[in-house]
């Protein structure tokens, strides 16, 4: 809500600037964003000036005119003051006012005025837009006078509110109230500490309603929608007649334009009391104007020239035809005022909130008057709010007053009861029930001490504050009032706490892990849409595209929730690449989300009591899964080259590790076999597992070298390599407590074994078998060589490995050590057709 | 090798007498003071004590004295030899020491060469920083509480006394999943897990909880969709709204260092009452920018305070919701963005570099921002 200070101080009474009122504003809780000034910027001589001659230049690629203006003598040449100016505009004529910025003036923006040859003529000045001195965007053309307003010469900085500071105010949505020059007047007036006189109080200049015709009916089909509906009928009204330059300028200030005399009435006295009000053509109307449901799937054309089709739970304006309106929201084609309209009918009623924001919110549309409305309208207002524009009309565009024809509801009258001592039980700090009682009257509350209820208040509050329901609520207005800033600091303390849970701590040691070993960490928006998928070769069968879906994505090529972190890494790691960077190491640590959400999934609840435990879980299994997973990529180089010699480029294996890392840091063994994923290079993927309490396997994951196409298409260096890992699920297989180990310190008895296998056999196979067969003697066992070549023929390969073997309770003996290998060997041939090489 | 013996030899007498045997060992002792490494050691080494060194040659002739003159020539000779022997010892270590100190100093290196194998990784500081802003409260006695990013939109709003056609819907821009029907949306703020605490823990709860929302913004400056806030939750027998002030000025103290100043300013949201807005006084320009135009400040656009969040005490109508006895309990709540905190305290300027993940920003903080 935009309003000027001029307008507050008009009000209230208070005279302050427009920050001094801002500043109070800010402390009572209205978020004042900012405030400027009216034409800031302009400076020097800004006079009236009445045009005398015109002479139409045509010899120019754009008509322009040659204007005299009479400008009052001490500003022009002769006795009247005359200058000659050049124009571009053409909306005016011989004989209007307008606003001339004299040589030296200079205008918002730095635009200095001068005496200049132009078009082949001297221009002394200039003739203004709104936009040239700062006070709108309008700029299709001058801006001109009210006629008879003013004399030449005259300053127009006051005829305009030059000068004038706005303040910019933030409404929350609780504070309908304020989104009007009476409720912000309010509020500046408590602020104050002076006595607040409502508009509403003081009764419009309204003649009794002339008996030579009748009002046009009105009613209300649902009073549960439209508790008060009220018409208001003028006949005779002179369309042209003009609106005053002081309401032009009120409306600019709070941001709007000046359309014809009728509809700023209408805008003015919403912005003045905050009822929206709406203006028939009496003409167009026929029989009476009803609230109403309209039928399921009416058609309706709307005041922006959209049909819609009406659904039963909206509420219309309609006569006898149809509908005429979308109440409370936007008026229709048919029945709106035009400029040539006399017979005026003016609607002002009061509207469920939730039924304005459900059709606002049905439509997207939000008007001046929904804002309102669904944020709730004074109950009582209409009648008042009617009367004001009523009056306005009449004694600026003349007409017939034929009366008002209403209908209303029985109103109800919210009380609420409080204990007098509640603000200061709540505030922490010691408040005079008194005070309390003081500063409720001030919001307009209705305060009365229950005689024998101890300290109980019985508050009504006033009818603009729909807000006020609870007794948290009038605590809150009075500590406001009283000052956040006299509220004492206090530190509660808690009970003992416990710290962080494992999962939180390992989770903490997972990322300083991997930001030892290189990896930085990024934090990528987890949206995805069908062309990553495609780049990353997941085919459609795949289960990780069950994602969930958007509604509204901000962009529809990504309209999907990540089911993987892979998905919106890689697109990080190639930015990386794009912007200079040879080599990338970068991992993330985030949720992503598992399967499809359907329509209507999660049932609603009440919320007057705790959900029920089925209610809970309902809730609870109707969300997807939303695992936390840690993944990364690594591309190029891992170890730097420099003098020392070539660095070296990271493969299969240092994603491998990364992922065994994470692992080790929740004390959980990870293993590796061949696996096949299709983002992967599918002879260089490796399936990641756990083994559960029985020795199965759980799958968490995969690393390797991408395909290279997925390499190619996010542009990375060949060869890059990622890893995905369910974090999750490794902290469930964490241990709580990490068991001591026993080692003895007997000497250690070494055996180097070399194994020739089949190709395609694992090592880890094969290093299985040799612990099985080596049996509790063997203390370790190492890969230390792989070997394919002549020496062990095609399709073979040759596997070393070392092994440490010893007991807990002796040396072990030369036979001891050998039985041990040969019953390795032994185990390996039997496993893995190994044979000794 | 050398000539057969005989005991008639005048030079044997004279080469062992008292003064050829001094001068042998003269002439050895200034050999050996003169070798100037190793290698010419050895040689003064073979010429003055090898097999064939005049010394030896003249060892040997002692067996062909008379008994008499045998033992005092031995005594000689013998005295002689270990002295030229422990000259050349201790010239040894000399020299030894002395080649292994040039051996170091020929072993010298430029240490100013880079030595960085591998390049630093490191954490993202809004990462560390919702870590540093949760610890401060873990010191507290707090909790950390976790809820999903995907969230029913009954927990959401519904509980935290928004209802479905309550503007304050809209003061957030929701991203709905599947549909506005679905009852599912990705969470708008960190504020339902206050429900999932309310209806998971025993009372009293003190409870944070940093984690990401989203709100369908457009990515700029100041902007991003996705973002992160930390919540904070107290529930228990008499809690006021000075202690929600005392704890807001503890963490601001904590985060921004002791001197900050803070301001309450009254404010909505659906699930406080009463509300209010946590501003900072503004750390560069302390407020004196403030209708002062020749020191316009960026930080706070001149206004002097800077928004850093939100809090209030929680309605009692959320409490109803989650089956909490709101004449017995009382509790405040707060969120604060991350982002923000990490623009203000570390001067962060582009919300682009947050989200983006270029290697730079994040490996400038290391692992703790």
């Amino acid at each position: 809500m935009l309003i000027s200070a001029s307008w507050l101080r008009e009000l209230t009474g208070v005279d302050a600037s427009g920050r001094d009122i801002a500043a109070r504003l800010i402390a009572a809780g209205l978020e004042v964003e900012g405030v400027h000034v009216v034409g800031e910027g302009l400076t020097g001589a800004l006079v009236v000036g009445r045009v005398l001659e015109i002479e139409e230049l045509t010899e120019f690629k754009k008509p322009i005119r040659f204007c005299q203006v009479e400008v009052g003598a001490e500003n022009g040449e002769g006795s009247t003051g005359v200058r000659g100016i050049i124009c571009g505009a053409r909306n005016f004529n011989v004989g209007d006012l307008v606003a001339v910025a004299l040589p030296g003036t200079v205008l918002p923006g730095g635009f200095q005025i001068a005496s200049r040859e132009t078009y082949g003529r001297l221009s002394d000045g200039m003739i203004c837009s709104e936009r040239e001195m700062g006070l709108g965007d309008d700029h299709d053309g001058i801006l001109v006078l009210t006629p008879d307003s003013a004399n030449p010469g005259d300053d127009v900085r006051p005829i305009l509110g030059i000068g004038d500071q706005v303040l910019d105010i933030a409404v929350t949505p609780d504070r309908g109230y304020a989104l009007s020059a009476r409720g912000i007047a309010r509020e500046v007036a408590i602020a104050y500490g002076v006595a607040f006189v409502d508009p509403v109080d003081l009764a419009p200049d309204l003649p009794a309603p002339s008996a030579r015709a009748v009002p046009v009916e009105c009613g209300s089909d649902d009073f549960s929608a439209c508790d008060l509906f009220t018409l208001s009928t003028v006949l005779g009204f002179d369309p042209s007649a003009r609106t005053p330059q002081w309401m032009r300028n009120r409306l600019r200030d709070c941001g709007m334009r000046s359309v014809s005399l009728a509809v700023d009435i209408t805008n003015y006295v919403l912005l003045e009391l905050g009822q929206p009000l709406h203006a028939f053509d009496v003409d167009r109307l026929q029989g009476a104007v009803i609230a109403g449901r309209p039928a399921e799937g009416e058609l309706f054309t709307t005041l922006d020239h959209v049909e819609r089709a009406l659904v039963a739970d909206d509420l219309v304006i309609r006569d006898d035809r149809g509908a005429i309106g979308l109440a409370g929201v936007m008026g229709g084609l048919d029945a709106e005022i035009s400029d040539t309209t006399t017979n005026i009918a003016l609607e002002s009623a009061h509207f469920s909130e939730t039924v304005i924001a459900r059709s606002s919110r049905r439509y997207r549309l939000s008007s001046e008057a929904s804002r309102r409305f669904e944020r709730g309208v004074d109950r009582t207002l209409a009648p008042y709010a009617a009367a004001r524009a009523m009056a306005l009309l009449l004694e600026l565009g003349g007409g017939e007053y034929v009366g008002m024809t209403a209908v209303e509801a029985p109103m109800t009258e919210t009380v609420i009861e409080i204990d007098a001592d509640l603000p200061a039980r709540v505030a922490g700090m010691s408040i005079d029930s008194q005070r309390s009682i003081e500063l409720l009257r001030a919001v307009g509350c209705v305060v009365t001490e229950v005689a024998n209820a101890g300290n109980s208040l019985r508050v009504v509050p006033p009818t603009w504050r729909p807000d006020l329901t609870d007794p948290a609520d009038l605590v809150e207005e009075v500590l406001r009032l009283i000052g956040y800033e006299n509220l004492p600091s206090t530190l509660p303390v808690a009970p003992a706490g416990t710290g962080l849970t494992t999962s939180q701590r390992i989770r903490r040691r997972v990322g300083t892990t991997l930001a030892h070993h290189g990896f930085v960490e990024v934090l990528t928006y987890p949206f995805v849409g069908p062309e990553d998928l495609r780049q990353l070769r997941i085919p459609d069968s795949d289960p990780r595209r069950a994602m969930p879906e958007l509604a509204n994505p901000l962009s529809d090529e990504a309209p999907w929730m990540r089911s993987a972190l892979l998905f919106t890494l890689l697109p990080a790691a190639r930015r990386n690449i794009g912007r200079g960077h040879s080599s990338v190491q970068i991992f993330e640590l985030g949720s992503v989300f598992l399967g499809e959400v359907s329509n209507n999934a999660i049932p609603s609840m009440g919320v007057d009591q705790r959900p029920t435990a089925e209610q809970w879980s309902a809730l609870e299994s109707a969300l997807p899964h939303q695992p936390l997973h840690c993944a990364g990529v690594l591309a190029g180089e891992i170890e730097n080259s420099s003098w020392w010699g070539a660095g070296r480029v990271s493969d299969w294996s240092d994603a491998v590790e990364a992922a065994r890392e994470i692992a080790e840091v929740c004390g959980v063994e990870l293993c590796a076999r061949n696996g096949n994923d299709p983002m992967f290079h599918p002879g260089r993927c490796a399936e990641l597992f756990i083994n559960d309490a029985v020795g199965e396997p759980i799958v968490i994951g995969y690393a390797g070298e991408l395909h290279p196409t997925v390499s190619e298409d996010f542009g990375l260096p060949t060869r890059s390599c990622a890893f995905e890992v369910d974090l999750d699920q490794i902290i469930a297989a964490a241990p709580a407590v990490r068991p001591a180990p026993v080692f003895s310190t007997h000497p250690v008895a070494k055996e180097d074994l070399a194994l020739v296998v089949d190709a395609s056999v694992e090592a880890a196979a094969v290093e299985q078998a040799l612990r099985e067969g080596a049996g509790p003697l063997l203390e370790s066992i190492r890969l230390f060589d792989v070997y394919t070549g002549p020496q062990v023929g095609e399709g073979k390969k040759s596997l070393a490995f070392a092994l440490r073997l010893r007991a807990n309770d002796r040396t072990l003996s030369a036979e001891e050590t050998a039985a041990v290998r040969q019953a390795a060997i032994a185990a390996a041939e039997a496993a893995c057709g190994a044979t000794l090489r | 090798m050398s000539a057969p013996n005989s005991s008639f030899d005048p030079k044997q007498v004279s080469a062992l007498g008292e003064d050829a045997v001094n001068q042998m060992v003269a002439a050895a002792l200034v050999d050996i003071a003169g070798a100037a490494d190793l290698a010419a050691l050895k040689e003064v080494r073979l010429a003055h004590a090898g097999d064939r060194s005049p010394l030896a040659l003249a060892n040997r002739e002692i067996g062909a004295l008379p008994p008499a003159a045998k033992v005092e020539v031995g005594k000689r000779v013998g005295e002689a030899r270990a002295r030229i022997k422990d000259a050349l010892t201790s010239r040894e270590e000399v020299l030894q020491r002395q080649r292994d100190e040039e051996v170091l100093v020929a072993e010298a290196v430029d240490v100013t060469v880079p030595t960085t194998r591998r390049s630093l990784g490191g954490r993202h500081p809004l990462t560390t920083l919702m870590e540093a802003m949760a610890d401060v409260f873990i010191a507290m006695g707090y909790s950390v509480a976790e809820g999903p990013e995907l969230e029913a939109e009954w927990v959401n709003f519904d509980a935290l006394n928004v209802p479905a056609d309550h503007p304050a819907r809209t003061m957030q821009d929701t991203f709905y999943v599947t549909s506005q029907d679905s009852g599912a949306v990705l969470r708008t703020q960190t504020s339902p897990i206050q429900i999932r605490a309310m209806l998971s823990r025993e009372l009293p709860i003190h409870v944070v909880a940093p984690g990401r929302v989203y709100r369908t913004d457009e990515l700029d400056a100041t902007h991003t969709p996705v973002f992160h806030q930390i919540e904070g939750l107290a529930v228990d027998e008499g809690l006021t709204m000075a202690d929600l002030k005392g704890t807001l000025d503890h963490l601001a103290e904590q985060m921004f260092g002791a001197g900050i100043v803070t301001r309450l300013r009254p404010s909505y949201f659906p699930f406080t009452e009463p509300s209010a807005e946590v501003d900072l006084e503004c750390f560069v320009c302390r407020g004196e920018s403030v209708g002062n135009p020749e020191r316009p400040c960026r930080t706070c656009g001149s206004e002097g305070w800077i928004e850093w969040g939100g809090c209030g005490m929680v309605n009692p109508r959320v409490l109803r919701s989650v089956g909490i006895d709101a004449d017995v309990y009382s509790g405040f709540a707060f969120g604060m963005g991350i982002e923000r905190t990490l623009m203000f305290r570390n001067g962060v300027t582009d919300m682009h570099d947050m989200v983006e993940g270029d290697l730079r920003f994040t490996r400038a903080f290391g692992v703790e921002a």
